[in-house]
């Protein structure tokens, strides 16, 4: 007799006719400030849920510390709060030992590009099969005000007050320049379907897929990205036909810019030249090796188990 | 001293003695890549086969290949062999085999070897065309003549040229012919360890090894007078040998483990070469981690996906850690960390044993966070106590830190082969969907336990977090709830000591002068002195502390018993009469202030770092000394 249900199996559970919306996915009213970028970024998350009818119970967002990693506690899904800096280690743990959820990691610009900066490196390398969102707010939102590695170079905070004195990190660049990187896209919150046409290309990506987004953080950021919101040709979209293509953005959006994204030089150039904000996918290669695949092994049973330590015991015996 | 030149008159027509002896060390020493400990571990295998206790420990130096003829980089191995199970490495070598006197120095400088310690020492330097290694060995031999060592002088190089060209790979197993003439052991059997040590080499390797293994024999055969034997036991069931590492390796997959992760970090890096070699044919991973810290994320995230999984690492390993403790503590993930101790602080001695992570391990994180600190005393336990681990990790929703040691790590001896049951693993992770109204901090309010909820399970959607929070995993600071949260992870420690067991006592357990107490890799050593002070008709008994987070049950009855108890431990205590040391500033043991806190009894502690493992001898003469009324 077949089980009805054997999830324990994990075997796919055909009667399930679920019909998710994306309210299904909403969780708790999100507390970040009003106008904080942070709520376009989720609404669009909830979206790419639905288009894509994701499980609830099968998909699994984890975030460090910050005003962005309390990210997972307003979505409807499984969710990991962790501590700061450490959301890849934590997701790639989730994502190597159960290659079907669905993982998202949801990182600040302090969380990712500070604390993080090795885990962040060596998952770019790992190349395991999630979604990777870097909320680039250019500042320390949580902790109130301190200078973050993308902070522009001068801007005042209260640990640097009198301006801050190294150039900002450029996290594309540093992915770019990362060994096995495969997916790297920039997008911006307040160009929701940009934003939505990204998440959509990074969740499709069978890889690490990086995505900065640029974020506004009203609050303690309040002039940081005003010009560029309000003068579209300050930003330059990558367009080809396998990039990112926004429906509807066209007629706001004028600069653009053809980039192939299997050309990474050409990518590493364009993520460089900081004279204009590019948004769109920088590079996209899904023949890198995925970590979850090639450590992918068979399953023994316990019994199985025990006869192959007792061989192993037998090497030892006196 | 006295120095005999191979082949010289005193031993022509020669007059045999032969001892028989209950309990004997025996080490070889090397420049490093000389194969020492090749040559004892197939030593130390056929004693064990023969039926003797037998323990054996690597004397590695700091550096991979340090200079050679330095007595700083003496390489090699300790072989002890008793009549009986032999528990640690002893107190002193009797007999040694150096390849070169520098190395031989380097144990002199340590003090171990006996008094009367009988040394085979490779005399090619005696005799070398640079002078100046003429010189180190007229000087060595200067400084060697101030004990009574009996030294025989070996051509050792000489006699393996007539094999194989370069002697320097070669000397080990001409080592092993000598021993194995001098202990009277089975030649075939050696021949047949030699075969399989080097399996995997080319055949020429194995025959080469066995005509030189044959020419150390004659050798020793034609030149030497003096042989021992050790009795052999009658065997009570099937042994296995290994070290703790191993054991370690093979009990993680026996607990079923599903994930290991790890950054290299001596002395605990053995157990994952050994995880690396045979864990993927159980369909276990090992994920070498870029750090500390990210090993700790990577086995809480498989841990909190419905995976069984452990990290493993060393002191400062631990330190990077602290924090993903504390958040696998706060959020109820289920986490086994095996920490290898070393010495310490900071980078400390890596090779080295110490046993300083105690307060570490059991209050080093950030915050309050209640776990579990539990540690192997043999090497056997070093497998058993991973089921234990992980079962106790789930079973409480929390993190368990298992304390073992560079000398468990390093040391080989054999134990009762375990029957190995297909129970010890866990089941798939559990994807049953989730009642309705079911939180996922359901504690219960007597016991603080709750059922956890896996990713995969419908209608368990939450958020796990490491803010403080409710039943519901909400967050929530007010003063009810976080009182609760913290009492809830608390009281589930209590329900776990509740079922422990007080320990057991080796000795009287009526009661007497001293009890000493010890946990960890110190139990034989302790054990052993403990027997040897009765014998002197000294009232001390001792007993092992495998729980020391929450400590075990009836502690302070069992300490009742006793006019003096005392801790005895590889970490820094203050001494008693040192310069500025009084009673108010004294710093005890580690153990010692755990159980003076726990028990307010006036426990002492005799504790030392050496940068090797207690000898039963030095403990004993610590026992001596604190013996209620003695002169400490
Ligand atoms: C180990 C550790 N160090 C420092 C902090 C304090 N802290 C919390 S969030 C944060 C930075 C937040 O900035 P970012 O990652 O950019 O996120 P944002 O709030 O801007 O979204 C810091 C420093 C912490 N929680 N843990
Ligand atoms: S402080 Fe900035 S980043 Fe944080 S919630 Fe407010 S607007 Fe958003
Ligand atoms: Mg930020």
């Amino acid at each position: 007799m077949i089980m009805p249900s054997c999830s324990l199996l994990h075997l796919a559970d055909e009667d399930d006719d679920r019909v998710f919306e994306m309210g299904d996915y909403e969780g708790p009213i999100a507390r970040w400030c009003s106008g904080c970028g942070d709520h376009s970024v989720l609404t669009a998350a909830q979206r790419l849920m639905a288009d894509k009818q994701l499980k609830p119970e099968t998909t699994v967002f984890v975030s460090g510390i910050g005003c962005s990693s309390r990210f997972p506690h307003y979505m409807n899904t499984y969710g990991f709060h962790g501590i700061h800096g450490r959301a890849l280690p934590v997701a790639t743990g989730v994502k190597l030992s159960r290659p079907e959820l669905d993982v998202f990691a949801v990182m600040g610009d302090g969380d990712c590009v500070s604390i993080g900066a090795g885990h962040w490196i060596h998952a770019t390398r790992y190349n395991l099969d999630m979604v990777a969102l870097l909320l680039d707010n250019n500042i320390y939102g949580l902790t109130k005000k301190q200078t973050s590695p993308t902070t522009p170079r001068g801007y005042k905070s209260n640990t640097q007050p009198r301006g801050s004195y190294l150039l900002p990190m450029n996290p594309l660049e540093a992915t770019l320049g990362v060994t096995n990187a495969s997916f790297v896209a920039q997008t911006a919150e307040w160009i929701p379907a940009h934003l939505f046409a990204t998440l959509k290309a990074a969740y499709e990506h069978r890889g690490f897929a990086f995505v900065r987004v640029l974020q506004r953080c009203p609050h303690f950021m309040p002039d940081l990205f005003t010009d560029a919101v309000k003068t579209p040709d300050m930003i330059e979209i990558l367009d080809h036909p396998e990039g990112i293509r926004a429906a509807g953005i066209e007629k706001i959006y004028k600069n653009t810019t053809r980039h192939d994204p299997a050309d990474l030089n050409r990518a590493r150039e364009l993520a460089e030249d900081m004279s204009a904000i590019r948004l769109g996918l920088f590079f996209r290669d899904e023949s890198r090796p995925r970590y979850e695949e090639t450590r992918a092994l068979q399953k023994r049973t316990a019994r199985e188990k025990m006869d192959l330590l007792n061989e192993d015991f037998d090497r030892y015996a006196v | 001293m006295k120095l005999e030149t191979a082949g010289a008159s005193a031993l022509a027509e020669k007059e045999m003695s032969v001892h028989t002896v209950s309990d004997i060390s025996v080490e070889v020493v090397s420049d490093s890549g000389e194969g020492a400990q090749k040559c004892g571990t197939i030593f130390g295998s056929v004693s064990a086969k023969m039926g003797n206790g037998v323990w054996t420990v690597e004397i590695i130096p700091a550096e991979v290949e340090p200079p050679p003829r330095n007595p700083a980089g003496a390489s090699g191995i300790r072989i002890r062999l008793g009549d009986k199970e032999v528990t640690n490495w002893g107190d002193e070598t009797n007999v040694i085999v150096a390849f070169n006197e520098q190395a031989l120095l380097g144990r002199h400088d340590l003090n171990a070897l006996a008094d009367d310690a009988v040394i085979l020492l490779e005399n090619m330097w005696a005799t070398h065309p640079d002078p100046a290694v003429r010189k180190e060995w007229e000087d060595a031999m200067e400084r060697l003549s101030h004990r009574s060592y009996r030294i025989i002088e070996v051509p050792m190089e000489e006699q393996c040229l007539t094999v194989v060209d370069n002697a320097r790979k070669g000397k080990n197993m001409f080592a092993l012919g000598l021993l194995t003439w001098l202990f009277d052991r089975d030649l075939e059997r050696t021949k047949e360890q030699i075969a399989f040590a080097f399996r995997t080499k080319k055949p020429i390797i194995t025959e080469n090894n066995i005509k030189l293994l044959e020419l150390g024999y004659s050798w020793a055969e034609e030149n030497l007078d003096v042989r021992y034997v050790v009795p052999g036991m009658e065997a009570a069931g099937p042994m296995v040998v290994m070290n703790g590492n191993e054991a370690i390796a093979l009990g993680a997959v026996a607990a079923g483990l599903d994930l290991a992760a790890m950054y290299p970090i001596t002395p605990a890096t053995s157990v994952s070469h050994k995880l690396g070699e045979i864990f993927e044919k159980y369909g276990g991973v090992l994920h070498q981690a870029e750090d500390e810290i990210a090993a700790a994320g990577v086995a809480i995230g498989a841990s909190y996906a419905g995976k069984c999984t452990f990290t493993i690492t060393s002191g400062p390993g631990m330190a990077l850690k602290t924090e993903f403790l504390g958040l696998a503590v706060m959020t109820e993930i289920p986490l086994v960390l095996v920490n290898v101790q070393r010495g310490g602080p900071s980078t400390g001695l890596p090779t080295k044993v110490e046993q300083s992570d105690l307060l570490a391990a059991t209050y080093g994180q950030p915050g309050d966070a209640p776990h579990v600190v539990m540690a192997p005393a043999t090497i056997g336990e070093c497998f058993d106590i991973m089921t234990t681990a992980r079962r106790i990790a789930e079973a409480l929703r929390t993190v368990v830190i298992v304390l073992s040691d560079a000398n468990l790590a390093t040391g080989v001896a054999p134990f009762p082969r375990p029957e190995l049951s297909p129970e010890w693993q866990a089941g798939p992770p559990d994807q049953r969907p989730i009642p309705a109204g079911a939180k996922p901090y359901d504690w219960d309010p007597e016991t603080g336990l709750s059922r956890r909820f896996i990713p995969g399970q419908a209608g368990g959607e939450h958020t796990l977090t490491g803010l403080a929070h409710d039943e519901r995993s909400k967050v929530a600071y007010d003063s009810d709830t976080v009182q609760r949260s913290m009492t809830m992870r608390s009281r589930k420690l209590a329900v776990f000591q509740s079922t422990l067991l007080p320990p057991e006592i080796n000795g009287d357990p009526e009661g007497g002068d001293l009890l000493i107490v010890g946990w960890g890799s110190t139990k034989g050593a302790i054990e052993e002195a403990v027997g040897r002070a009765r014998k002197e008709g000294l009232s001390v008994s001792s007993t092992h502390l495998t729980f020391l987070s929450p400590l075990q049950p009836g502690l302070k009855e069992i300490f009742g018993r006793f006019e003096k108890v005392m801790t005895v431990e590889i970490n820094y205590s203050d001494i008693v009469g040192d310069p500025y040391i009084t009673p108010e500033n004294r710093r005890y043991g580690q153990l010692a202030m755990m159980l003076r806190a726990q028990t307010l009894v006036d426990v002492d502690c005799w504790t030392r770092v050496l940068g090797e493992p207690l000898r039963p001898g030095k403990i004993l003469q610590a026992i001596r000394q604190h013996m209620p009324g003695g002169e400490a």
